[in-house]
């Protein structure tokens, strides 16, 4: 048996052990199988993985199996320096989208925890809807904004701040928007989990005290909230450095993401091996911010 | 101090504005006339008739509520199973492998899962004949992949909630454990569940990467249709579709805020 008891005498529960069994072995042959495979796909021969796109298929067929083991992908990942720039910009866009995620939702979580409780669950609810709505609908809503006819410019054209366009669309800026947007909720959630859970009425009596409000609140509330920060920090940087339709419909030209380069890697160049290879590479940077994440969860729970 | 109270007052009037005003201007641009999207040419419906007459939108809309709904049932059930596991089973062999597992399916950037599930299938193919082609039903297990993580974190904050003291008291009482999950654990936690379910269905019918990626000739899913319509810039029948599906999702999230409402702390999602 798999889930072997390590506390006997408790047969109680002896059902869910053999009924867990089949999510587990589904999360594990749908979620931890395909690692394996890309791993294993990423050392084969990119000539002969390089097929026309009719013969995708056939090349599926003759199998995995025949292929050499090559390190050229990972080879020509680190010496073409394209792709180390990318993967840096994706890291420091992501990073920087988390920094100001931090900076908009730490103040609005602060803010909901403080209000009565009726007025807190309106408040909550304003921040999960938008997060019910499609994401891709989402984000394309600021294509109509931002777009060099689009609803901003429009306004500002009309109010005579500037004169012609501004370019706002399809660059790094869009980018930013289009994460920090998309990824707020999920900032602020674990943020307010987290401040709920203080006395932040007894923070309000310190300060009452003498201790100045600023003073109370880098020594005692910003400490107490470090979980909730590392929570929606790495819900955050986690997915946004990996992040595609967002740079694919805001991004410009010039925009560097590691997740557009691998989907033009997969369905435009076809290049398999190498795609494969740029997923391991960004799942391998992506493994300590993970453990981490999990970490501060694990302590969070036994809080 | 008062200046405190008015900065952190106009971040959060900022944050929420920031939040709806996309939202907002895609609904007043779908009763727009004007073909050229951004300029204003009056009041009309046309892009909801437009929308209406669209097989092709309608196909994909249908065969996504369809993946859905599989999703978000198989997921909510494994979901609830895995749930229980971790928060009733102690200590167990294979535990820090799951946590780590649900920790992932959580924070995995979509692409990465995309093309190594893909793969898989191509793989299972080779060696078991399965699944021959790719189309409906690869998204739909890739989607109950992922959704049951999510549906796992809402379930989990129910139980750790839960008085567990009710469920050991019925078995003392001689309630077989089987019966004590469907009469006691089950209702506990069913508004869990069914919070679950809906984000299950949500993120199904939200998902573009990971079914571009093992979908197959003829399955387009609407998320799929809808960014291949506005990778090209902003059209005005997406933004009639937009605005029903902002108004279908606002209704049932508040509605659901409104039922649930007297129950003790509604969950987070």
């Amino acid at each position: 048996m798999i889930f072997q008891d390590k506390n006997p005498g408790d047969g109680r529960r002896q059902w869910l052990r053999y009924a867990i069994s089949v999510p587990y072995l589904w999360v594990l042959l749908f979620f931890v199988a395909p690692f394996f495979i890309i791993l294993k796909i990423s050392f084969a021969d990119p000539i002969v993985a390089q097929p026309p796109f009719t013969a995708l298929f056939d090349w599926a067929k003759t199998g995995f199996e025949q292929l050499q083991i090559t390190y050229d992908n990972y080879l020509f990942l680190i010496q073409d320096r394209f792709y180390s720039i990318i993967y840096l910009s994706s890291l420091k866009m992501a990073a920087v989208s988390t920094l100001l995620c931090l900076l908009l939702g730490y103040p609005m979580a602060y803010f909901i925890a403080r209000q009565p409780d009726r007025r807190r669950n309106i408040l909550l609810l304003g921040i999960i809807l938008p997060f019910w709505i499609s994401f891709l609908l989402r984000v394309y809503a600021w294509m109509g904004l931002l777009g060099t006819h689009g609803v901003f410019n429009n306004i500002l054209m009309a109010l005579g701040i500037i004169d012609s366009p501004v370019q706002m669309l399809y660059n790094d800026f869009a980018v930013y928007v289009g994460i920090v947007y998309s990824y707020l909720p999920f900032m602020i959630l674990p943020l307010y989990a987290n401040l709920a859970r203080m006395n932040l009425d007894l923070h309000d009596a310190a300060s009452d005290l003498g201790a100045k409000p600023w003073q109370v609140f880098l020594d005692v509330t910003l400490p107490q909230s470090k979980p909730g920060i590392i929570g929606g920090c790495m819900l955050v940087f986690i997915p946004a450095s990996g992040e595609f339709v967002i740079p694919a419909l805001l991004g410009g030209s010039d925009t560097l993401m590691i997740g557009a380069v691998l989907w033009d890697e997969f369905f435009k160049n076809r290049d398999w091996p190498v795609a494969s290879a740029v997923s391991v590479i960004l799942l391998l940077i992506l493994v300590p911010p993970m453990m981490w994440f999990q970490k501060s969860q694990a302590q969070q729970e036994l809080e | 101090m008062k200046n405190r109270g008015l900065l952190m007052l106009g971040i959060v009037t900022f944050g929420y504005a920031f939040l709806y005003v996309p939202l907002i201007s895609v609904i007043v641009y779908s009763f727009n006339d004007s073909r050229l999207v951004t300029l204003w040419g009056g009041f009309s419906l046309r892009w909801y008739g437009v929308l209406l007459e669209d097989g092709e939108v309608l196909a994909a809309a249908w065969l996504s509520l369809k993946i859905a709904t599989i999703t978000a049932t198989v997921s909510v059930i494994f979901a609830t199973l895995l749930a229980l596991g971790l928060n009733r089973l102690g200590r167990f062999q294979g535990r820090a492998l799951l946590t780590m597992i649900m920790t992932g399916l959580l924070v995995l950037p979509e692409i990465i899962f995309g093309i190594s599930v893909l793969f898989l299938f191509i793989s299972m193919g080779e060696w078991i004949g399965w699944p021959t082609t790719r189309g409906a039903t690869t998204i739909t297990i890739a989607h109950i992949t992922f959704a049951t993580g999510f549906a796992a974190v809402v379930i989990r904050t129910r139980l750790g909630a839960l008085d567990q003291s009710l469920e050991e008291a019925a078995m003392d009482l001689g309630a077989r454990p089987l019966r004590t999950f469907f009469d006691i654990t089950i209702p506990a936690i069913a508004p869990a569940m069914i919070a679950g379910w809906l984000l299950a269905f949500t993120l199904s019918l939200d998902d573009v990467v990971t079914a571009s990626f093992v979908s197959g000739p003829g399955s387009t899913t609407l998320p799929m249709l809808i960014f291949s319509k506005v990778r090209l810039g902003v059209t005005p029948d997406v933004n009639a579709l937009a605005t029903v599906i902002i108004v279908l999702v606002s209704v049932g999230v508040v509605l659901a805020a409104v039922i649930t409402r007297k129950k003790p702390k509604p969950d987070l999602a």
